[in-house]
């Protein structure tokens, strides 16, 4: 049973918690010009790796919050624990950040937000 | 004084009675099972598995394999309890398993005669032909073979609970290196937490009479350890407490006996507690446990690991025999020899596979007159029921054969001993690896994954003082990680008997034809696996050990091959020639010794498994004796029986007088959410599939949600209080969800948008009244909403009282009836609602429960989400276009529907009438176009939902069909699993009312 430090609440049992797969994974807002196989990349395919692995998940149980995670799927290790919206500080999750293969940039971030608030 | 019973127990300990077969037999309290079974002389204990062959106690603790028996308490069986983990108290009574009609004389052993012709795999080879045999021969294996027998139907009527648990340190196992460890943490003020399966911490230290510590016997030492530990407010002691799993993070599940009565005591106590530990660091001290070597006969009743013999004659003092072999690779064995001379036995012979040893304490057996036969082996025991005689040859200068005609010798006690194996299970369990020590020749601890030590035995330390001082070393790291004081200043003087660490592989005694019973040669003494068959399982291919074990089931048993599982892996090792640490181990899995599944239970059993939700109404429904069904975890009225009304009757009656008088429908269960914040409708906008730009305050809206893949999620009418705050609701079953994927978007999606969320499920109660009456009924009450069309037209809300109670009224419907639904604080919801039953009783208003609300909807072909649909139907299967705003430049599943909609023999959303009226489709057949002969046929779709109308007169049913839309007046057939063949015509799916007329009522 993973030992997960919400950000809000501190150390809490892992049955307290879901995962919500994958972090960083942005919904792109321009998706009426996307590609079919564009539009199935961001719905369907996630990173799987052995390893580090950069991870949503929300404290259910508890505060209700969002927030990732950087956790080596192979030991369980949890390196890094970070907000929504933020990015990794760590150094094996920073390493992770950079070679996450969906990534937007920020300007793209931007972009997104602001085509929702109009 | 027992027969067997050497030395006086200690004094200050009861004597009492207890029942063993029915059998009225003395012990001493504080004994075990097994020891007392020893004292009374009683060698046969139990039968074995497969070949029913006589069983006896091999070991001290819980690597005992054989010794399994039943405790019975009235109408309870608790079976497969190993004897040496039963302690003994009055009236206990206990029987042995596998076997008819009695032990001694078992019918099942007559299998043991054709033990030759039952090798590994038997049962798959023969009685695979012909499969549809298996069954009745699966009758007869399972009876002959197998453990005790669970209760008869009997509920465990005891009580168990759970307990969480925080530590610094837990440390497992009570032995030396173990008290020694909490000694050390405890006395620099860390929190500890040390277990111990046995009733007193101590371990080997509780017999081992020849290891002095500071010039006192070890038992002293310990037990002074022991008062200390007990007095520090810091420590936790847990006896009769087994660590058995190791998960992620340090947290560590114990199964602890809360007594030693095996029997609940009273009702106050649970019988056993299950403690769920996170600890900041682990202390492995589980220490080692021996192995048997392979020796033809080696499981008969008086064959005994070697080191337990010499903990039953000083644990218990009872001495299991007096004409005693001893045969050993390994110097501990000595040990044990010197015990018995001490004790008067007679050791006839110390058997050495080596072809000699180093180790002073040889000199000391051979000063005592042991007679020691080295480069010797015991190639044969033999005797019926019980050990009588012992085979002993001389080994070949290379160990690999035997070279003489065996003498033969009488004996009534065997000790084995083939090496050591330290306890690697929780350490394997927390993904550590292990790796194999050629020269001690076991596998131990060699990376460690998780915050954890190990330490002696269990470390794979054989030697008593270079445990404690590396112990002593170790902890003083960790206490000093902690910020501990290291103030521990203690000296220990430790004199143990000088071994040599000399172990020498011995898997298997060569062969030789005057070594008779080649297959009695056991390995696992539990699933009664011998050497054969895992050279059998080898030639057949099974090399892999992980195969191998499931072929021969090596090391399956209860002991999970405690002493086993090292054995079976030499065997194989040498039989293809192939390095033991290439093979490796098989996955060490939790429980490594078993535990109950009440312990896991703990009190979330029956009510408390699953907490049940009921509504505010809930009394009025069981005062008004209405059916329930579970909705979730919800309880609802399923429907109101009168009496000797049967359900189809009393479905009949509501739905037909729901809509020429009136229903009253408990409908709190429904999902409740209030949206708040000035970014509502533009949220609202995504979330739902149609326009909430321009919805005003008073009105209420149907809206159904899609997942980000286009198919249909939820559904639920949401009311516009004000301009920024929106009262949602949901089905009963999809509250939760929603709510979920709500706050999932706004928190991690757009977190720029204010929007607040709060469930109001629990908030509100919520009574709807349906049918042409229900107007009139609310205006008899008194009430400030005017209920007219004009005034409270339909899909608007009103605010106001009835009763002096604030409600919020919506006229929405989902009967297709004039309805209102009234939604009140929840505490007013059980008085509004028997208010208005009351006034609406001349109005002809009666309660109708979801069985009826199913039908009522069905009959004008409304949609619930979960029953129409199943995650694979779009809004446009559904003939729902209309709800899909093409305005809208994007919401949640847009880009997946205007995929899918462009796809061809999609599964529609039709009706169904059934040629015969009177006859209903059951729900789930599966539509084809023809009927052929014989399978396959093309499968169309599926019926969602069907039921009988009373309006209709008819059967009614909804169903998802491919390309459903452009079918209709074409027939369908239904066929189903009793070979009738119902047929259908496809239709719109309303069946009622079509063009709405009755919504506004009269």
């Amino acid at each position: 049973m993973l030992y997960i430090k919400c950000p809000y609440c501190g150390l809490r049992n892992e049955t307290e918690f879901s995962c919500g797969g994958e972090s960083h994974i942005v919904r792109p807002n321009n998706n009426n010009n996307l590609s079919n196989k564009e539009w199935a990349e961001f719905l369907f395919s996630r990173h799987n790796p052995k390893g580090v692995f950069l991870e949503r998940w929300v404290h259910s149980s508890g505060c209700r919050k969002w927030f990732n995670i950087v956790r080596n799927t192979l030991t369980n290790e949890i390196y890094e624990v970070y907000e929504m919206g933020n990015k990794p500080k760590s150094s094996v999750g920073k390493k992770a950040y950079e070679n996450s293969w969906r990534r937007l940039t920020k300007a793209e971030m931007i972009s997104v937000r602001k085509n929702v608030k109009k | 004084m027992s027969k067997n019973r050497i030395l006086k127990f200690d004094q200050k300990n009861k004597q009492v009675h207890f029942y063993f077969d029915g059998v009225k037999l003395t012990g001493f309290e504080g004994e075990t099972l097994a020891s007392a079974l020893i004292a009374n002389g009683i060698k046969l204990v139990g039968r074995s598995f497969k070949y029913h062959r006589p069983r006896g106690i091999m070991a001290l603790g819980t690597e005992e394999p054989n010794a399994l028996v039943s405790i019975i308490n009235g109408n309870e069986i608790e079976p497969n309890i190993q004897a040496t983990q039963i302690e003994i108290f009055d009236a206990l009574r206990v029987e042995s398993q596998n076997r008819w009609p009695n032990l001694r004389y078992d019918f099942g052993s007559i299998l043991s005669l054709f033990s030759n012709l039952l090798p590994a795999g038997f049962y798959y080879k023969t009685f695979m032909w012909p499969s549809s045999m298996w069954k009745t021969y699966e009758h007869f294996i399972r009876k002959m073979s197998g453990l005790g027998k669970a209760s008869n139907k009997e509920l465990d009527s005891n009580k168990y609970e759970h307990i969480n648990f925080h530590t610094d340190i837990l440390i497992v196992g009570g032995g030396a290196t173990g008290l020694l460890s909490a000694y050390i943490a405890g006395n620099s003020g860390l929190k500890v937490l040390i277990a111990d399966e046995n009733p007193s911490l101590g371990g080997s230290m509780l017999y081992e009479n020849d290891i002095k510590i500071n010039f006192l016997s070890c038992k002293i030492w310990a037990n002074k350890i022991i008062k200390t530990l007990t007095e520090m407010k810091n420590v936790t002691i847990l006896s009769r407490s087994t660590v058995f799993g190791y998960h992620d993070h340090n947290y560590i599940t114990i199964s602890e006996k809360c007594h030693g009565n095996s029997l609940q005591i009273s009702n106050l106590t649970p019988k056993q507690r299950l403690w769920m530990v996170r600890a900041k660091k682990v202390v492995l001290a589980q220490g080692l446990v021996e192995r048997p070597l392979t020796i033809p006969g080696n499981d008969i009743p008086g064959v005994m690991l070697s080191a337990s013999i010499r903990g039953y004659i000083n644990k218990f003092g009872v001495l299991p025999g007096n004409e005693v072999v001893l045969c050993t690779n390994n110097d501990d064995t000595y040990r044990t020899a010197k015990e018995l001379i001490r004790v008067n036995a007679n050791v006839k012979y110390v058997v050495d596979v080596r072809k000699n040893s180093s180790g002073k304490i040889i000199e000391e057996a051979k000063k005592l007159g042991i007679k020691i036969l080295f480069n010797h082996c015991v190639t044969s025991i033999s005797g019926n029921k019980e050990v009588q005689k012992v085979e002993i040859c001389k080994l070949s200068n290379d160990g690999k054969k035997i070279i003489n005609e065996p003498i033969t010798v009488q004996a009534n006690l065997v000790g084995l001993s083939g090496g050591w194996s330290p306890s690697v299970n929780l350490f394997s369990q927390s993904g550590g690896k292990l790796k194999w020590d050629k020269r001690l020749n076991c596998f131990k601890p060699h990376e460690h994954v998780q915050d954890e030590i190990t330490v002696g035995g269990s470390d794979g330390v054989f030697n008593f003082e270079k445990s404690l001082t590396e112990t002593y070393k170790k902890l003083n790291t960790i206490v000093k990680e902690f910020g501990g004081n290291v103030n521990n200043k203690l000296n220990l003087e430790i004199h143990s008997p000088s071994m040599s660490n000399d172990i020498k592989p011995f898997w298997l005694i060569p062969s030789s034809e005057s070594i008779k019973n080649q297959d009695k040669a056991f390995v696992d003494f539990q699933n009664d696996v011998v050497a054969r068959d895992i050279t059998i399982a080898s030639d057949e291919g099974y090399q892999s050990i992980e195969h191998l074990k499931r072929y021969t089931t090596l090391g399956m048993g209860t002991d999970q091959g405690k002493t086993s599982n090292v054995a079976g892996i030499g065997i194989l090792s040498e039989k293809i020639s192939k390095e033991i640490p290439s093979i490796g181990t098989t996955t060490f899995r939790m429980p490594h010794t078993p535990i109950t599944f009440g312990v896991i239970g703990g009190k979330d059993i029956k009510n408390l498994f699953d907490p049940i939700r009921l509504t505010k109404i809930d009394p009025w429904h069981r005062k008004n004796k209405a059916k329930f069904e579970h909705v979730g975890q919800w309880m609802r009225a399923w429907y109101y029986p009168r009496q000797n009304e049967n359900m189809q009757n009393t479905i009949n009656r509501e739905v037909l007088n729901t809509r020429t008088n009136a229903g009253i429908l408990d409908a709190s269960t429904l999902g409740k959410i209030d949206i708040k914040g000035k970014d509502s409708r533009k949220f609202l906008n995504m979330i739902y599939t149609n326009d909430w730009s321009k919805i005003q305050k008073g009105h209420c809206k149907y809206g159904i949600m899609l997942k980000e893949d286009g198919m249909v999620m939820d559904d639920g009418v949401t009311a516009c209080i004000d301009d920024n705050h929106f009262h949602m609701t949901t089905t009963t079953g999809g509250a939760s969800n929603v709510m979920s994927w709500m706050e999932e978007w706004l928190q991690t999606e757009w977190p720029h948008l204010e929007v607040f969320l709060t469930s109001v499920t629990e908030q509100w109660s919520v009574i709807s009244i349906s049918g042409p009456n229900s107007r009139e009924i609310l205006r008899q009450l008194k009430c400030d909403i005017n209920f007219s069309n004009e005034e409270f037209p339909f899909m608007t809300f009103k605010v106001g009282s009835i009763e002096e109670i604030p409600v919020k009224i919506f006229r929405i419907s989902f009967t297709g009836e004039l309805s209102f639904e009234i939604n009140v604080p929840s505490r007013y919801g059980l008085f509004l609602w028997e208010k208005i039953f009351k006034t609406g009783i001349k109005y002809g208003l009666m309660p109708y429960g979801t069985e009826t609300m199913h039908v009522l909807r069905a009959e004008k072909g409304f949609i619930i989400t979960g029953q129409e649909t199943d995650g694979s139907v779009n809004p446009n299967d559904l003939g729902m276009n209309w709800i899909i705003s093409n305005k809208k430049k994007d919401f949640i599943g847009k880009k997946s529907l205007s995929i899918t909609s462009s796809l061809k023999n999609r599964k529609q959303l039709v009706g169904l009438l059934t040629n015969d009226p009177n006859k209903v489709l059951p729900e789930g057949a599966h539509a084809v176009k023809n009927i052929n002969k014989r399978p396959p046929f093309e499968m169309l779709g599926h019926v969602t939902s069907s039921y009988y109308s009373p309006n209709c007169k008819r059967s009614i049913a909804l169903a998802l069909i491919k390309n459903g839309h452009s079918m209709y007046g074409e027939e369908l057939f239904f066929p189903l699993l009793n070979n009738d063949v119902i047929s259908a015509k496809v239709v719109k799916p309303v069946f009622f009312d079509p063009k709405g007329e009755k919504l506004n009522g009269i």
